[in-house]
């Protein structure tokens, strides 16, 4: 009657939206990584902090092993995401001449096609910026020493455009001070969000994160059965604020910092 | 009042539609919406005009058969009523009113506002059932049911079958239609047996209807004329998703 | 007395024994030839597909027939109530016999005993086998299923799925059906509907049917043809049945030689929301329900009754003394709960006597405000504790409860007619609900042409001249799963060398001829008036004078009103569109065409009955309080038509013997 193997699942109108919400929710709980390590933006350590922690996400083997599995999931995401989408136009060739959806349903929900769109452009850019000129480009490196005794930064050296070493990072002991030569993402990032333009995209993308997740982390529980009327609060409270609130203002902060600490 | 109705006028499914400008006058506040139809058709018959067709029977909102999207959402303005229980007195005098068929790949256009909604039927024949013949059932009474299950399942149950919820769905996915049916038998001891293979079978029929998939938009639920709820989707979903794992 | 050109076959033993041991000895037919016998059901509602899906799990080949756009959208769904059943759960003393006994006494004494008990036979072996399909039945917190009351009897014996029996029932019977559809043994002819059966050498081989949507008409052979397409309320236009139910499939058999046994006894159900103007297309039923706590009343003065009408005087303002309770009144013993037909005649004779309460004049008060305050209100104050309550605080506190108990046929009320029923009196009026008339059948189901059966509401039925509430889902079952399967094997056992008959076989040439020829003249009419119009004059004619009073002068003047419309509808009908074509228009034309013909024949079995019993009201035949007077001396049989030329009738009698009921007399007072 049915082809019944496993594999099947995913073929289905049902199956597909579990991976949707599987790859969805796995980058919801890297978002929450995210966000917190980017928190060390804010510290006043002439980004420091920051550049350990983009040494540390890019070389641990085992943070290196899930982000390779985020990238697939991002890819995944997208990519069956556009097939559902188009699947979804066919199944209503003709459209309606009078639509009011606002009467039965949430914006953000009938536009997670169109929204998550956005974030895919936003995730290739934003890669593009950082993840692909660090790993690739041309960041340049920068020398933080910090005396011992007191961990207090005495001095910020930039070590120049044609500075070359074979790891991201050196630790090194001399007297009573400690230098680090570390790959400077920390000048990226503040370089990049001198520009105008660039601070608003960031900022108009996390709305458009918001948006995605406020219906996102919700309908990912929906999708995989998980709908009790004990726990549907707890769902739709933690999309709400976790996700569609303080995440994406997190992020949109971080912009909106460098641009107006120039 | 008087209403300005803008109607879908389309011959069959080879051909396109239109719309259609019509004029009702003197109609009252206590007529259905069907019966305002009713007053328009007469109205074009004797004028020597075609009627418009639509489907309707029961009107009192339970054999499923009324099916007009009127002003952008399925069965009208109020919720929990079908098209045949809506009155008149819910629109104001010189509305213009927009009526359109079920639009979904899935329900080809009989003829202006009648669609097609046999896949439903085929959904069902596909696994929509308890396979227990006549004459082998056990006394009523050895079935013990908790009252929670029974009423879970009633709810689910009490879906007509008009597809409202592919209708006002942007992906014109039947899931609450399917999920109903699910979810009344995987609540109830008696559908047990074939749990698994049911929803394996119902899905895949649905899948080959060509309805679109679940966005969770909740658009059935809210425009759905018996309030089925989400809920049964989830249900849907994880019975699903077991069956294909276990199976 | 029974006329010699029909013949029940009610099988010989003791009236407890008959079926058992009929279906014992009944003839079989081996599982290897079902497979090619050939039925054709024509329905889908509880009767028709019940009995598709039996007898295709049987083994035989189905086709079924129907004119919706799907098998589960048959009227059966919109009954309300519940199914009656002999299950005895409540421990309260119901058995095969009370549930027998209450339904010839309920239908007034006009019934087949035979038909009757093993109806109440099988009754509980229809529950048993729909809560195995998973309907889901309301049920008590210990799991058990529930049970409540309903007219007419002393038992709890009904079993219901809230206010959406008939849906439940229908949908596990339609499940059942679409299993066999899945499977292959049952070919699904939707948005079809029969217009003739054909009949070779004397027995029934077939059936042409139109497909709607393209207008094509088919042919359709079938080693026997079952009936199963419902009742005729239609006739009177207005009534509770769907749009599209209507008297076509019954009619054309009729017209082929089968007869039509008590076409004038019909169910009027006193509590409907009462009609708001002429473009009014149906009539909603409001739960019979609702009488246990309504008080049903109209005002005692004229001219307070004509102050309501034009809207000048509010009723809550009419004094109690001042106002009419008038079942309260004539029947004292059972005030409002007096069965359908006692209710629906009294409204109608205050009504008629000018004390109507709507603008048209015809409608009553079913008023709960006196019962929701000092019944309920009375009781939660004392619960509460409350001393001295405010007439607020009782309306508040009884609100809820009768909320709790009515609201979705309160929010219905309002709903339908924009009025709020917890502060003004609801308005009602009978309207037709049920048809216990319909075409003749045996102990078998057969009709008077073999291998052609009626099933459900279609047959004349076992409820008499009456039906009871709760028990027309129990008939429709029954017939389906329990009886057909079982009786067709003795004619179908003699058909096993009968090989599938061409439909190239000149009589469905011919019968397609006709139909076509038919088909073509209501188009080629092409007069001013459109079908709606002709069915509105006939159901008025309908209702005054075939309604829920008849007398003599006016049956005869009805008799010949529906002859002159019928001409005019020949002459004057016109129907838009194509022939093939989807086209709604000619699909009620040949429906009314065929109501046009019925009412004339309802008219006259009304006539001819002198005699008041269950739904049959003749005005002449009361007793001087106004009660229906029975005459068992003259009129103890089932009145069976015989059609003998274009509108022409012979009425043939089948003699009811009551052998193990004593008649009696049934007075509500």
């Amino acid at each position: 009657m049915s082809s019944n193997n496993f594999l099947s699942l995913f073929n289905s109108s049902v199956g597909k939206k579990v991976i949707m919400a599987v790859t969805g929710l796995f980058i919801c709980v890297f978002l929450i990584v995210h966000v917190a390590g980017n928190f060390q933006l804010f510290k006043a350590d002439s980004g420091l902090s920051f550049n350990k922690y983009a040494v540390l996400m890019t070389t641990n083997p085992f943070i290196k092993t899930i982000s390779y599995l985020l990238y697939t999931f991002i890819i995944v995401h997208a990519i069956r995401g556009i097939m559902i989408e188009i699947e979804n136009r066919r199944a209503r060739p003709v459209k309606y001449a009078k639509y009011n959806g606002n009467a039965n349903s949430k914006w953000a929900s009938r536009n997670m096609g169109i929204l998550g769109t956005i974030l895919l452009v936003f995730i290739v850019v934003h890669m593009h910026d950082f993840w692909y000129n660090y790993k690739f480009g041309h960041t340049p490196f920068t020398l933080y020493k910090t005396e011992l005794a007191t961990g207090n930064l005495v001095d910020v050296k930039d070590m120049g455009p044609d500075f070359k070493m074979g790891s991201k990072m050196e630790e090194m002991m001399a007297g009573d001070y400690k230098y680090v030569i570390v790959k400077d993402l920390y000048k990226e990032v503040k370089e990049e969000f001198k520009r105008l333009l660039w601070v608003v995209f960031y900022v108009v993308c996390m709305g458009a994160v918001s948006f995605h997740l406020y219906h996102g982390f919700r309908s990912g529980f929906q999708s995989l059965g998980l709908n009790s009327r004990k726990y549907n609060n707890v769902f739709q409270t933690i999309g709400t604020w976790v996700f569609a609130i303080i995440i994406p203002l997190s992020f949109a902060a971080m912009p909106l910092y460098f641009y107006f600490n120039q | 009042m008087n209403i300005t109705l803008k109607v879908w006028k389309q011959k069959n499914n080879n051909e396109r539609g239109r719309f259609e400008t019509y004029q009702v006058k003197e109609v009252s506040p206590d007529m259905s919406f069907l019966e305002m139809f009713d007053v328009l058709n007469e109205d074009l018959i004797t004028e020597g005009k075609e009627p418009i067709a639509f489907d309707h029977d029961c009107r009192e909102g339970i054999c499923g058969m009324c099916s007009m999207y009127i002003n952008g959402r399925p069965h009208g303005p109020l919720q929990g009523v079908t098209t045949c229980q809506l009155h008149m007195r819910s629109f104001r005098d010189g509305d213009t009113i927009v009526v359109e068929p079920w639009r979904a790949a899935a329900f080809p256009v009989i003829k202006d506002l009648a669609v097609d909604r046999s896949a439903f039927d085929r959904i069902m024949a596909a696994g929509g059932f308890v396979s227990v013949n006549t004459g082998n059932a056990q006394d009523a009474n050895n079935i013990l049911i908790p009252k929670t299950d029974a009423d879970l399942a009633f709810e689910a149950a009490a879906c007509i079958g008009c597809g409202a919820c592919v209708a006002a769905c942007k992906n014109s996915s039947a899931m609450l239609f399917v999920s109903a049916k699910v979810s009344q038998l995987a609540l109830l001891p008696q559908g047990q047996v074939e749990r698994q293979e049911r929803v394996i079978s119902m899905v895949n029929q649905m899948d080959e209807e060509g309805f679109g998939s679940c966005t969770n938009t909740g658009a059935c639920e809210a425009e759905c004329p018996k309030s089925i709820s989400v809920e049964n989707i989830a249900r849907l979903n994880r019975e699903y998703l077991s069956a294909k794992i276990t199976k | 007395m029974t006329s010699s050109k029909i013949d029940a076959h009610i099988p010989e033993g003791p009236m407890a024994e008959k079926w058992s041991k009929y279906r014992s000895t009944v003839h079989l037919v081996n599982p290897a030839n079902k497979r090619h016998l050939e039925i054709i059901v024509v329905g889908s509602g509880l009767a028709g597909a019940s009995a598709a899906a039996t007898l295709a799990e049987l083994g035989y080949k189905v086709k079924v027939f129907c004119f919706q756009d799907s098998a589960r959208r048959a009227h059966s769904i919109a009954a309300q109530g519940g199914i009656n059943a002999a299950k005895n759960y409540q421990n309260d003393g119901d058995s095969v016999y009370r549930l027998f006994y209450d339904t010839v006494k309920g239908g007034d004494y006009r019934s087949r005993e035979a038909n009757t008990h093993r109806l109440a036979e099988v009754s509980g072996n229809i529950i048993d086998q729909c809560v195995a399909q998973g309907v889901p039945f309301a049920r008590e917190y210990g799991g058990l299923l529930s049970n409540r009351s309903f007219g007419g009897v002393l038992v709890q014996r009904t079993f219901y799925a809230a206010g959406q029996t008939g849906q439940q029932l229908l949908l596990g019977a339609y499940s059942g059906l679409m299993r066999q559809v899945g499977v292959g043994a049952v070919k699904m002819y939707a948005r079809h509907e029969m217009l003739d059966i054909v009949n070779i050498d004397g027995k029934c081989r077939g059936i042409i049917a139109r497909d709607l949507i393209t207008g094509k008409l088919e042919r359709h052979f079938g080693h026997a043809v079952l009936l199963c397409s419902g009742g005729y309320g239609n006739a009177y236009y207005l009534s509770t049945n769907a749009m599209g139910s209507n008297v076509t499939a019954a009619w054309k058999a009729h017209k082929k030689g089968a007869f039509f046994g008590n076409p004038c006894y019909t169910q009027i159900h006193p509590t409907c929301i009462p009609v708001s103007g002429d473009h009014q297309s149906k009539l909603t039923l409001m739960s019979e329900s609702l009488r246990n706590d309504g008080r049903i009343w109209v005002p005692k003065k004229k001219e307070d009754a004509e102050a309501v009408r034009s809207g000048k005087l509010n009723p809550n303002d009419i004094k109690p003394e001042d106002r009419d309770y008038y079942l309260e009144r004539r029947y004292p013993a059972y005030g409002n709960l007096v069965p359908r037909d006692v209710a629906s005649r009294a409204a109608k004779e205050r009504c008629d006597a000018g004390f109507g309460v709507n603008a048209t004049g015809e409608a009553v008060f079913l008023d709960f405000a006196y019962n929701l305050r000092y019944k309920y209100g009375q009781m939660e104050a004392i619960k509460h504790g409350i001393e001295n309550p405010t007439e607020q605080q009782l309306f508040d506190l009884g609100k809820e409860v009768v909320k709790e108990k009515y609201g979705n046929l309160f929010d219905m009320y309002k709903q339908i007619t924009g009025v709020d029923p917890y502060h003004n009196p609801m308005m009602i009026y009978p309207a037709v609900h049920y048809t216990m008339g319909g075409l003749w059948v045996d102990y078998n189901l057969m009709t008077t042409v073999p291998g052609l059966y009626a099933l459900g509401e279609a047959n004349f039925s076992d409820h008499g001249a009456n039906r009871l509430g709760a028990s027309a889902l129990m008939q429709g079952l029954a017939d389906g799963y329990f009886v057909i399967p079982y009786t067709i094997g003795d004619y179908l056992s003699h058909e096993i060398g009968t090989k599938a008959i061409s439909t190239d076989h000149e009589a469905f040439v011919s019968a397609e001829k006709d139909v076509r020829e038919k088909l073509e003249k209501l188009m080629n009419v092409k007069g001013t008036k459109s079908v709606d119009h002709f069915h509105k004059k006939l159901g008025k004619i309908m209702w005054e004078k075939c309604g829920m009073a008849r007398n003599a002068t006016g049956l005869k003047e009805a008799i010949t009103e529906i002859q002159e419309l019928r001409k005019q509808f020949w002459a004057d009908v016109r129907i838009p569109g194509e022939l093939n074509d989807f086209n709604p228009e000619l699909e009620k034309a040949g429906r009314v065409a065929d109501f046009l013909e019925l009412g004339e024949l309802m008219c006259m079995d009304a006539l001819q009955r002198n005699e008041s019993c269950g739904g049959h009201f003749r005005e002449e035949y009361q007793t001087e309080e106004g009660e229906a007077k029975r005459d068992d001396e003259n009129f103890a049989f089932v009145s069976a038509w015989e059609r003998t030329g274009e509108n022409q009738w012979y009425m043939h009698k089948e003699e009811l013997k009551f052998e193990y009921i004593k008649i009696a007399q049934r007075s509500y007072k």
